[in-house]
């Protein structure tokens, strides 16, 4: 079984040479650290900068430079900032090559909640309903349950949902799994995980064939 | 040169009356035009309908009108930095639209666009298309969605010149450029105005057609909302 570090790990093989990026906030944010470095990436924050880099060193922050997280962050060269417009221009455009995002569920057809639970406080989808909508490749990250030990890789959402039929693949802490016409395709496993321990957390229908293979990190 | 250089905040809010729409710039508390929003504080107006990505936090930015009881409806994208706006929210007096943050920005570009409205997938099939009109094109479907029709637009940037052009640092740059001209009228303040003439005019962001009135703000404590470092090795 995967950490969230083991995910981030996971999903960073998925990043490919002259890729453009959006990293949503939590799992997806760590992906950056497990990139390769032989390839260029660059990461787009939807509040407006591309081509951003590491954390600051402390006195070195700027109120000015943040990310779609709110965090001081620092630019790399090549670096460029734009407005809001422009920046979901990028994203509703299709320009940006992949978005990697974490989720409450996901359903069998794609569908994705992240953004609200009813009778609990509404934070907001932020950019999240934007991303979904438009991104040809959309990865989730998440943990295969909750924290009450349910699946979030449902048949159909309970949750209001943010997009319809649009997550591509799902990595979890227990397999990669790519969401097909037919449902859940279990792709990989997660180290030491068998595939009826996959298959009992997942709800929604999961086709397994052949020999399913341990990730490779 | 058609000067829009007024004296200071309270020229610039001139006209300001209870139950307006008002559009603001910011994303969190970077670029958010904090003169303007101690001055409405200070005036007090009410029952305000704000435009804005966030909402501020507890003792900062909007949240300062939320204290007040100033906002009636707040229409944004994100708003999970404040208690007041919490506590206001669940107990039914304040009003709440939540959209994408793309269609946010988009609806204030279209105002300053003169476009009434515009298709976007996003939003399609969640509860935020609800009542809207949707259409298919090329196989996939979209929502409609409205320009923002407002009366004042806050805005920040950086530098600017009494003709009203304005150039933006850094991500504080955000929602402000989409938001000039897409009110009645467009304040913005700067921290630094400069003489006509200065400004590059290969390097203007926002042309001065966009800005009615412009100011130097007094002073800017532009806080941060996450600080975060790391360690030098």
């Amino acid at each position: 079984m995967l950490d969230k570090n083991g995910i981030a790990k996971r999903i960073a093989k998925e990043v490919k040479d002259g890729y453009y990026v959006n990293l949503g906030i939590g799992i997806p944010t760590l992906v950056a650290n497990f990139v390769r470095e032989d390839i260029e990436v660059e990461f787009q924050s939807e509040n407006g900068v591309l081509g951003m880099g590491p954390f600051p060193f402390e006195g070195e922050e700027d109120a000015d430079v943040i990310n779609a997280g709110k965090q001081t962050i620092t630019t790399l060269p090549g670096a460029s900032f734009f407005d809001s417009a422009m920046s979901f221009s990028m994203i509703r455009g299709q320009h940006v090559d992949l978005t990697i995002l974490g989720a409450m569920e996901v359903a069998e057809n794609g569908d994705i909640a992240n953004w609200k639970i009813p009778g609990k406080m509404v934070k907001g989808m932020g950019g999240a309903m934007d991303l979904v909508a438009s991104a040809e490749n959309i990865i989730v990250a998440m943990m295969h349950t909750n924290r009450a030990g349910a699946s979030k890789l449902l048949k159909t959402c309970s949750l209001p949902l943010t997009g319809v039929g649009c997550v591509k693949k799902v990595v979890t802490n227990l397999a990669v799994i790519e969401v097909t016409e037919k449902g859940f395709k279990l792709l990989e496993r997660a180290p030491g995980v068998s595939v009826d321990t996959i298959k009992e957390a997942t709800e929604g229908h999961l086709i397994v064939e052949g020999d399913i293979p341990e990730m490779n990190l | 040169m058609i000067n829009k250089k007024v004296a200071g905040v309270t020229e610039a809010l001139q006209g300001v009356k209870d139950n307006m729409t008002f559009m603001f710039g910011g994303f969190g508390l970077s670029g958010i035009p904090e003169n303007a929003i101690a001055e409405l504080v200070k005036l007090n107006v009410k029952g305000l309908t704000c435009v804005s990505n966030n909402a501020g936090v507890d003792d900062f930015g909007l949240g300062l009108l939320l204290q007040q009881k100033q906002i009636k409806k707040m229409i944004s994208s994100y708003v999970g930095e404040n208690d007041e706006f919490e506590r206001q929210m669940l107990s039914g007096e304040l009003e709440v639209e939540l959209i994408p943050q793309g269609t946010l920005a988009e609806r204030a570009r279209a105002a300053q666009a003169g476009f009434p409205a515009f298709y976007t997938p996003a939003g399609y099939g969640t509860e935020v298309a609800e009542g809207k009109e949707t259409r298919e094109f090329n196989g996939k479907m979209y929502v409609l969605e409205h320009a923002f029709d407002a009366d004042f637009g806050f805005i920040k940037a950086w530098k600017g010149d009494a003709a009203g052009n304005l150039i933006f640092k850094g991500t504080a740059r955000n929602f402000n450029p989409n938001m000039c001209g897409a009110a009645k009228i467009t304040v913005a303040e700067v921290e630094e105005l400069v003489p006509v003439g200065e400004l590059d005019p290969n390097e203007i962001h926002i042309p001065g057609i966009f800005v009615q009135r412009i100011f130097q703000g007094a002073h800017y404590e532009k806080r941060i909302e996450q600080r975060t470092v790391r360690q030098r090795s």
